[in-house]
């Protein structure tokens, strides 16, 4: 492998994405991590002068919906998987702004 | 000597656009709902819906980008801007980064300078298109928060200026010139106070002639004009304070306490500023053609600079009239339907510069509140020229009309408030009050010929106002 991930990345990418991480556990994501850049500077080889940046793999462009109300109270619904709800809202521990 | 310091500000003003439904989903934007009411899976983040761009928005950003003298970004594309934070339920807001709609713009704003006004241009760096996160309730009491999506998903157009002020002032006017275009667009109602404009702004300082920026600070919570200029003056002292004092001025996001009258930084989300952008996969590219452009552009509707043009050709009026009139759509719209009713413009203008402003401010109004009708306004007018009620009389009328937008032919009816032209009944009035005031009799024929004022105060009060003055006053000279 050419790319090697040291301990500061993998603990800054760990707070990033909210995860605790144990030692196995980031020896391992080190070493996905760094095969991922390998393969992505196996694409890099590829000369790419002239081709259009692409954002999306279909060639699709353009869709809309119209500024029409489609969608009723389903509060219910929405609330059904809440771990915890009160007042017809989410309950989650308390932020500071 | 003391240096002198230049204060460079530029702005982020967050506009909710005024669609019936939010931007990837059918669901209403309406205020008011209960909380969770106007939510789906897709506004709420849940895995496997997918977000459908709502028309609108882009129609509302393409037209703001044109008033604004943008150049429309014709490829362009959502990209999810990543944190964790309970108002964001997908874990990302769906932004756009890399190829923002519009770009490259300006607007033109005044501000008053020794004994003129002072023209300038403000760049628009790029303007471009987001959604709004969800409301955040703290129960202090349990020691958690509750979370209500209504907000979520509401569409946004984010405007971002270059640091091209350099006080308050011009700050105010930048903020005033796009509330103004964006309401008469219709692209939002732009109220500050409800949070449908938000201005983030951004702050340094720097020594006067300095080529460099100072280091910026974001101020941010700032929901009044007010509390906008009272930042701006509390950051600069700041900052100057720091660098009298040999400190540095630390890049950081600070949170304005209007009613403490300072600003404070702000921790916890802040803490890791990497959003790790890209592109959104769940959206398809939009491509904007030279065609849609240009059926934006021809619906334009005229821009408050035009309009300003045309009633200062057609309507003789007074500039400062123009001024204020034109400032809201609103307004504008009602004088036109009532001078187009056949009333006269400067009789129109009057109302509402005199009668209505002061109503608007003793209520704490915002002329787009304005509830009465041009008919009835016209009608109201047509009563005064026709000498069917007196001016008093019709301010009466007009605050009736004000709250509850009554027909002012018919409430003068119902009341009986129509001008009394019934000689023999005014005469009686006014022998009575020459009878009971004979000190102001006596200084009238004494030569003080302002003692007449009184007696035809008198007299109207007498008449409950249904009088006209002018009438009164000839009788009165007549009968002393
Ligand atoms: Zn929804």
């Amino acid at each position: 492998m050419a790319n090697v991930i040291d301990d500061e990345t993998i603990e800054y990418v760990g707070i990033l994405a909210k995860l605790e991480l144990s030692d196995e556990e980031k020896d391992q994501a080190k070493q996905d991590m760094a095969k991922m850049l390998d393969y992505i500077d196996q694409l890099n080889e590829l000369d790419t002068t002239g081709v259009e940046p692409m954002s999306h793999i279909f060639q699709v462009e353009n869709v809309f919906r119209e500024d029409e109300v489609t969608n009723g109270d389903m509060r219910e619904a929405v609330l059904a998987n809440a771990p915890e709800e009160k007042d017809g809202m989410f309950v989650v521990p308390q932020t500071f702004e | 000597m003391a240096k002198e310091y230049e204060t460079v500000i530029g702005l982020e003003v967050h506009v909710e656009l005024a669609t019936k439904t939010k931007i990837f989903c059918g669901c209403s934007t309406a205020f008011g709902g209960a909380p969770n009411t106007h939510t789906c899976p897709v506004c709420t983040g849940m895995p496997g819906s997918l977000p459908v761009l709502n028309r609108q928005v882009v129609e509302y950003a393409v037209a703001v980008g044109l008033a604004t003298n943008c150049s429309i970004t014709q490829h362009c594309k959502f990209d999810r801007k990543n944190y964790f934070y309970p108002d964001n339920p997908q874990n990302y807001q769906i932004s756009q980064l890399y190829l923002p709609i519009c770009r490259n713009g300006y607007v033109e704003i005044e501000t008053p300078e020794d004994d003129g006004l002072k023209r300038k241009r403000i760049g628009i760096h790029e303007i471009h298109m987001e959604e709004d996160a969800g409301k955040l309730i703290h129960d202090d009491w349990e020691g958690s928060s509750l979370v209500d999506y209504n907000r979520s998903g509401v569409p946004l157009i984010e405007i971002v200026s270059e640091p091209d002020m350099r006080n308050a002032d011009e700050v105010i006017a930048y903020l005033e010139k796009l509330r103004t275009t964006i309401q008469y667009l219709g692209a939002s109602d732009c109220k500050l106070q409800e949070g449908s404009m938000r201005a983030d702004v951004n702050i340094s300082v720097r020594e006067m002639g300095a080529a460099e920026f100072g280091t910026r600070t974001e101020m941010k919570n700032l929901n009044s004009f007010h509390a906008i200029m009272h930042a701006i003056e509390g950051e600069r002292a700041r900052q100057i304070d720091l660098i009298e004092s040999g400190e540095k001025v630390v890049q950081e996001t600070r949170r304005w306490d209007d009613q403490k009258g300072m600003s404070y930084a702000m921790r916890s989300k802040e803490d890791a500023q990497d959003y790790r952008y890209f592109p959104d996969p769940d959206l398809v590219p939009v491509y904007i053609s030279d065609e849609w452009i240009a059926r934006v552009r021809a619906n334009q509707p005229e821009l408050r600079e035009a309009k300003m043009k045309r009633y200062r050709e057609s309507f003789g009026i007074p500039d400062y009239d123009i001024r204020i009139i034109t400032d809201s759509k609103h307004m504008a719209d009602l004088f036109e339907e009532t001078v187009a009713l056949g009333a006269q413009p400067k009789k129109v203008s009057n109302w509402l510069m005199v009668e209505t402003l002061r109503i608007l401010k003793e209520r704490e109004m915002d002329a787009q509140d304005i509830g009465f009708s041009p008919k009835h306004l016209a009608a109201l007018i047509a009563l005064v020229d026709q000498k069917a009620i007196t001016t008093t009389v019709a301010k009466e009328v007009f605050e009736v009309m004000f709250a509850e937008d009554v027909d002012p032919v018919a409430y003068v009816e119902e009341k009986g408030l129509k001008t009394v032209n019934d000689e023999s009944e005014l005469r009686r009035t006014v022998e009575q009050v020459i009878a009971d005031n004979p000190q102001s009799v006596a200084d009238y024929r004494n030569g003080k010929e302002k003692a007449i004022g009184f007696l035809v105060g008198q007299t109207m009060k007498a008449m409950k106002g249904k009088a006209d003055p002018t009438g009164v006053n000839k009788l009165l000279k007549e009968l002393l």
